[in-house]
């Protein structure tokens, strides 16, 4: 048997003995989520246990080196790891931009020590992260950003505002962008520093969105002080000083590639087709509308050609490294289908599925999914900014 | 299975590219259509295809061949799609190969495919007889007489149907066109008494023919496969035709978008490159995205009929609707984005439109696959 056989054998044993039965039924979606944090009330017993098993283990994110409380696991390993996962349909442990976003920027970026004081309590659940990038002023063209961060000597003195920043009234730190160089040019001027949310002067307040929900929120900074070390040795800004926008870059990349990834896992269980069957009813074996039909057939072609793409990408890319600058092409697909997805999954449930409240359509669930989802193709760089970065980056045209 | 080319399937794409290049590049099909060669092709090329191993790319190593499994065969197929080679690589190496190793009788596999991979008989098959593809729908009659079948009926849209020396053709021993049983495959010579050919020149200068059966007679012998059984073993064989086009396709529309990425790169007007026009450029992001899925589904698909040949329809479908809607994208957006030019006979562009055209439409058109897909799907 070879090593990989020996560790698939082994991991379906111990997922087989520590997975808690209730976490095994597949559930995704947001609500389902463990993001862990101090903030956070673990849904049930279960939820708890296996966060705390997985985590031990390293598995909460398996990919990453062990002295830093990752799993060390190989690419081979970590995809045989997520099939066995996948195929006793067990729940993710945990979720979180610290696993997402902040982590790999740390691991490329950080000083050992930055490492050592901010990554283990991530992949424990212990610390929830939120990311401080877009301003009102500063969206697609984040580079203009103004947050203002003053060497102060011993201490920065952070001053301004962020808006979209993800779960931020339930998060404990927050990565930030900053400007610490308003003299020099727009990407040259920008810092990656890390806050503690429970700073004096840093509020948050959350903003409601068409769907009815207010997963996002505005966070202010008013005259917040940030220690130059959050412990000996700990430096609060990650990377060089002023060349936070490599780090910004390298991040959003991360960003990218989890948001396709999660349209692409989106794209599980049931089929387009089987909803809409179910919904509108078959005529000689065929959906009773041929339009929609039509549609949803070629809807499921794109999106299982999304998926071998998303597969053959992490197959070609080389172990530990991302698929670069392919990660806007996925975002961009990625988050353009799953607007189609919604909106056919809409066509299929007609009058039932615009209802809003009761229990019926457990208070318009699908409606304010189908609503949540045109936020995909705006969040991490909207589509245009995806295509300006292929265009520039793969197909190489020439600038304006 | 990791979703890549093995080392040695790149390698082979890598030499496939070079000969391909320096010997078959677009202007060997224009000189073809400019004189209007009587084969439509090479043959002296495809003899030297042969040598190298591509005749007989399917064919296993105890009938001569080279073994390489759809993978390989896709490979080629994409490389001779980039320069738009005219060959008879798709009847004879993916189609007649595949069915006569997965159905044939050890006898006609033995007369057969070592002449296939040496190059020295190609084959035809024959299958739509009405302007849209769908092999049920074959309504050419083989009656029973004596000890063997008399067949009789028109064909359509048969690559190589001219050229050919030996021709697979699906006709009715029972049932009625619509259904799906009583259809059986012939192996039938093509200087056989009754067969006549006409060949059609096509859109895109290559080879096609219509048939003319007129009372040809087969014996049990000639039979391919199973008496009243061959539909299942035609869309076998129609898969690997599929995954082979598509694979053609998507070498077509590589090729066509480079062609138009560099010239976005080197027009000018309006004092810039208009490449570096932003409605230019979300155009040819958007296509690059297309063409990315369009190089998985059809990976996938070659893949899949070597790894599960019967369960490789729904993935041949996948790739065969996903490779023709985006390789007609891709050409459409060529010759837009090259404006004027782009329409000229003198310019290669045009010819990539023609072929892609004619690729979509063989073994069933976008639509076709995704009906397919539909009910493969349960709805």
């Amino acid at each position: 048997m070879s090593d990989l056989e020996t560790f698939r054998k082994e991991t379906r044993a111990w997922l087989e003995e520590n997975c808690p039965k209730e976490m095994r039924d597949g559930a995704g979606g947001e609500e389902n989520i463990c993001w862990g944090g101090t903030e956070w009330t673990f849904q049930s017993e279960a939820q708890k246990i296996w966060l705390n098993r997985m985590a031990e283990k390293g598995w909460t994110v398996p990919h990453w080196p062990k002295e830093y409380g990752g799993g060390g696991l190989s690419k081979e390993e970590v995809k045989i790891l997520k099939g066995e996962m996948r195929d006793m349909k067990a729940r993710s442990p945990l979720e979180s931009f610290g696993i997402w976003m902040l982590g790999p920027a740390l691991l490329k970026y950080g000083t050992h020590e930055q490492k050592l004081h901010f990554l283990p309590p991530i992949t424990r659940g212990e610390i929830r992260w939120c990311q401080g990038y877009s301003e009102p002023n500063a969206g697609s063209d984040l580079a203009s950003l103004q947050c203002k961060c003053e060497d102060k000597g011993d201490h920065w003195l952070v001053n301004g505002q962020k808006i979209w920043t993800s779960y931020a009234d339930e998060s404990d730190w927050i990565f930030v962008l900053v400007r610490t160089d308003p003299q020099a040019t727009k990407h040259n001027g920008i810092s990656f520093i890390l806050v503690d949310m429970r700073a004096e002067g840093v509020s948050t307040k959350p903003i409601k969105l068409i769907s009815g929900k207010s997963p996002f929120c505005e966070t202010f900074f008013d005259d917040v002080v940030v220690p130059k070390e959050h412990a000996p040795g700990v430096n609060a800004v990650v990377g060089d000083l002023n060349r936070g926008w490599d780090v910004a870059k390298y991040l959003l990349t991360h960003e990218r590639e989890m948001i396709s990834a999660g349209g692409g896992g989106l794209l599980g269980g049931r089929g387009l087709g089987e909803v809409a069957a179910n919904e509108i009813g078959l005529e000689d074996g065929k959906l009773s509308d041929p339009m929609l039909r039509a549609k949803i057939a070629q809807a499921e072609i794109d999106g299982w050609s999304f998926l071998l793409t998303l597969e053959r990408m992490k197959d070609e890319a080389k172990a530990g490294q991302g698929v670069g600058a392919n990660s806007s092409m996925l975002k961009y697909y990625g988050t353009e289908f799953n607007k189609r997805r919604f909106e056919l999954m809409m066509d299929s449930g007609g009058s039932e599925a615009l209802e809003w409240e009761g229990e019926r359509t457990k208070e318009g669930k699908l409606a304010r999914g189908w609503l949540r989802t045109k936020a995909n193709s705006i969040e991490g760089g909207t589509s245009e900014v995806q295509l300006n970065i292929i265009a520039k980056r793969i197909l190489d045209l020439p600038g304006v | 299975m990791a979703l890549v080319l093995t080392e040695e399937q790149e390698m082979l794409r890598d030499s496939a590219r070079g000969f391909l290049d320096e010997k078959a590049p677009v202007s060997a099909l224009r000189k073809l259509r400019d004189t209007n060669d009587e084969n439509g092709f090479s043959r002296d090329l495809w003899k030297e295809m042969a040598e190298m191993g591509w005749a007989g790319i399917l064919v296993d190593e105890e009938h001569g061949g080279a073994d390489f499994g759809f993978v390989g065969a896709g490979v080629i197929a994409e490389e001779m799609g980039r320069t738009l080679t005219a060959s008879p690589f798709l009847s004879t190496s993916i189609l007649a190969a595949t069915a006569l190793t997965k159905i044939g009788a050890d006898a006609q596999k033995q007369e057969h495919l070592p002449k296939i991979a040496a190059g020295a008989s190609l084959f035809a098959l024959a299958v739509d007889e009405g302007r849209k593809h769908g092999p049920s729908k074959v309504a050419m009659s083989a009656e029973k007489s004596g000890n063997g079948f008399k067949l009789s009926g028109d064909k359509t849209f048969v690559a190589d149907g001219h050229v050919a020396d030996h021709i697979i053709v699906a006709a009715r021993t029972a049932g009625a066109a619509g259904e799906k049983a009583g259809l059986t495959l012939f192996l039938v010579d093509a200087k056989a008494k009754g067969v006549s050919a006409e060949r059609t020149i096509m859109v895109d200068s290559r080879n096609a023919a219509r048939l003319k059966f007129d009372n040809v007679e087969a014996t049990g012998d000639d039979i391919l496969g199973e008496v009243d059984g061959g539909y299942e073993a035609l869309e076998g064989v129609l898969n690997a035709g599929r995954a082979g086009l598509a694979a053609e396709m998507s070498g077509s529309a590589q090729q066509a978008f480079t062609m138009t990425i560099d010239y976005l790169k080197e027009r000018k007007q309006f004092g810039s490159e208009i490449g570096s026009f932003q409605a230019l450029q979300h155009r040819a992001a958007h296509l690059y995205s297309e063409i990315e899925l369009m190089k998985s589904a059809v990976l996938k698909s070659l893949q899949d009929l070597d790894a599960h040949y019967g369960m490789a329809g729904i993935i041949c479908s996948l790739a065969k609707a996903k490779a023709g809607e985006v390789a007609k994208l891709a050409s459409q957006e060529a010759v837009q984005m090259h404006g004027g030019i782009g329409m000229t006979d003198e310019y290669d562009i045009g010819f990539y439109m023609k072929r892609i055209r004619v690729a979509q439409e063989m073994f069933g058109d976008s639509a076709f696959h995704a009906d397919r897909l539909a009910q493969m799907r349960g709805y």
